[in-house]
């Protein structure tokens, strides 16, 4: 039977790198979360509600109102799409770093999977869907959170749901790209350390109009900087062509980050 | 002439500057048992990923079950059930779902793998542990189930990778006698090893690898039979008086191995020999006769052992 069911893509898109088996591979995702994962996805929650509550209610004291785009909104306001960027990328991240690197190289899942009838592109793309599953439920238990608490200001703001899902998915994409060229488990901490300051200098909790310019163009150069503009001027309502701009720096994150992925678990594992 | 599955001409592979294969011609018939013997870096294992389609050749002739690896991957992959010479079992998810999961990447329907599982679990021996977690299982039953998971796709092809390679003598028998019933269920094996006992238990018949070239092929009887004698005396001096020796026992002995801790003398009748060694003077410390066995091919092939 495995045989007819692979002879059946003969001919179709990408025969040599994917059988069309991503819905497998979230299958594994989630018998795995179901016994072991829940705890890790279940604090990835919470760390943006923290933060908003600590932040939002305690610098709100002190700044009860911030100028943004020619409004002037709540502090809370102002974080909230900030933090939900953030949970999008420090989930994608996670799970296509950290657990990809340890699938690669310690469990050697991939190679088993690899010796089935799948491909690369089919672990590429199922991994990376896990990540935007949870992309996905991060910004709608947010969203369920904040928007009762009347700090999403726009209808627009729903948009931020699939926004959230974009930009787990570029993130997913390029850190699975860049934990398959890792070679030690050290080498993560690389990314650890891009991530930190990108989330504090990249316009999270204040404007970046108090940098100095040549700062602003430099983190203007950062994907979370576009994240937290895309969700923010979405939530805020604040709708211009700029948005399709952050959204496009998304676009082209996920193409370079599948073409890299693909061909670098080809190089491993087709060698 | 029985059907061949593995078709290999010329088969090469390098990695930069080094010669993994080197141009091996083989074929492997439907139904048969097929060994690759050999040292570590004969090439065993690169020959082996280039028939499981997961590494492509620089050159040669290579077609399984009359495809091209290069050109249909996929579609190869879904004949073969493959076990890896190191163990890479899904290590999240328990014993049953380790082989649920590896069926649905074959893309099975879900009630045709639930059907397979326990047929599975009774083939390896792991019924009572089906809900256990795969790190909570011994070396031996982490590769039962190894074999379990290749095994659920329903391949014609079994390739193994150094099965038995890190178990105890118990496992190791264990596990022949499951791979002797796949066998005898019409399974196609390919078995790569650096134990001669392996593979005379296990192989019809096998290619000696040495340095990415075939030494020999044959049955390991027949290889046996042309490539050593009847019997085999070891005998040992004490190993500062082996070599002074070596020149005196080959008088007597048309062939012998030096070994740093040994001689070994091949004769068609040991017990003869050992009279003549004594008759002569020459009082060895142990002696012992024995079977030639495939690990006299293989000195007698390379000049050295197989595992060094």
């Amino acid at each position: 039977m495995a045989v007819a069911i692979a002879e059946a893509r003969i001919g179709k898109w990408g025969e040599r790198y994917y059988s069309g088996r991503v819905l497998q591979l979230l299958e594994r995702g989630l018998i795995a979360f179901r016994s072991s994962t829940w705890m890790i996805v279940f604090s990835g929650f919470f760390e943006p509600v923290l933060y908003l509550l600590s932040f939002g209610y305690g610098i709100g004291k002190l700044l009860p109102t911030i100028d943004v785009g020619g409004e002037t909104v709540k502090y809370a306001v102002f974080i909230a799409p900030a933090l939900l960027a953030t949970s999008a990328m420090n989930g994608a991240i996670y799970d296509s770093t950290m657990n990809v690197f340890f699938k690669l190289n310690h469990d050697r899942i991939y190679h088993g999977m690899l010796a089935t009838s799948m491909g690369p592109l089919d672990v590429a793309l199922g991994e990376i869907s896990w990540a935007l599953i949870r992309g996905l439920s991060y910004a709608c238990a947010f969203m369920a959170v904040v928007a009762p608490l009347g700090l999403i200001p726009s209808m627009w703001g729903y948009l931020a749901i699939p926004a959230a899902v974009l930009i787990a998915f570029g993130f997913a994409s390029i850190g699975m790209a860049l934990t398959s060229y890792m070679k030690s488990f050290q080498q993560l901490e690389i990314i650890n350390m891009f991530l930190l300051p990108m989330f504090l200098f990249s316009g999270s909790f204040y404007p970046l109009s108090v940098f100095p310019e040549w700062l602003q163009f430099t983190v203007n150069l950062f994907p979370l900087t576009h994240a937290i503009n895309l969700v923010r001027g979405l939530c805020l309502g604040h709708i211009n062509v700029a948005l399709a701009g952050h959204a496009m720096y998304f676009v082209i994150m996920i193409i370079c980050g599948l073409f890299f992925t693909t061909r670098r678990l080809n190089a491993l594992f087709m060698k | 002439m029985p059907e061949s599955l593995i078709h290999a001409r010329g088969l090469t592979k390098k990695f930069g500057d080094f010669v993994a294969v080197n141009g091996i011609d083989f074929d492997v018939h439907k139904g048969e048992s097929f060994g690759l013997l050999g040292p570590n870096g004969a090439g065993k294992s690169t020959a082996m990923r280039m028939i499981g389609a997961t590494s492509s050749r620089d050159a040669g002739v290579l077609t399984i079950l009359g495809k091209d690896p290069d050109k249909h991957g996929p579609q190869i992959r879904a004949h073969l059930g493959v076990v890896p010479q190191q163990d890479n079992l899904d290590m999240q998810l328990s014993v049953s779902e380790n082989l649920y999961i590896y069926g649905r990447y074959f893309g099975l329907p879900r009630a045709f793998v639930k059907g397979k599982i326990e047929e599975l679990l009774t083939f390896a021996q792991l019924e009572e542990k089906r809900d256990a977690k795969v790190e909570a299982l011994s070396g031996g039953m982490k590769r039962r189930l190894t074999i379990a998971r290749a095994l659920v796709s329903e391949p014609e092809i079994l390739m193994l990778d150094e099965p038995t390679t890190g178990l105890d003598p118990q496992a190791r028998h264990i596990l022949w006698d499951r791979l002797f019933r796949l066998k005898e269920q019409g399974v196609t094996l390919l078995i790569t090893t650096h134990f001669m006992d392996e593979a005379e238990q296990l192989c019809d018949r096998l290619i000696v690898m040495d340095k990415g070239s075939i030494m020999a092929e044959g049955s390991p009887a027949s290889l046996i039979k042309d490539y050593s004698s009847k019997e085999v005396l070891e005998v040992r001096f004490g190993s500062d008086r082996n070599q002074e020796l070596a020149e005196k026992l080959r008088t007597l002995c048309e062939r012998i191995e030096e070994l740093p801790d040994r001689i070994l003398m091949y004769t068609e009748d040991g017990e003869a020999l050992l009279g003549q060694i004594y008759a002569s003077g020459m009082h060895p410390k142990t002696s012992l006769v024995r079977r030639s066995s495939l690990e006299d091919v293989f000195l007698r092939l390379t000049g050295r052992t197989l595992i060094e």
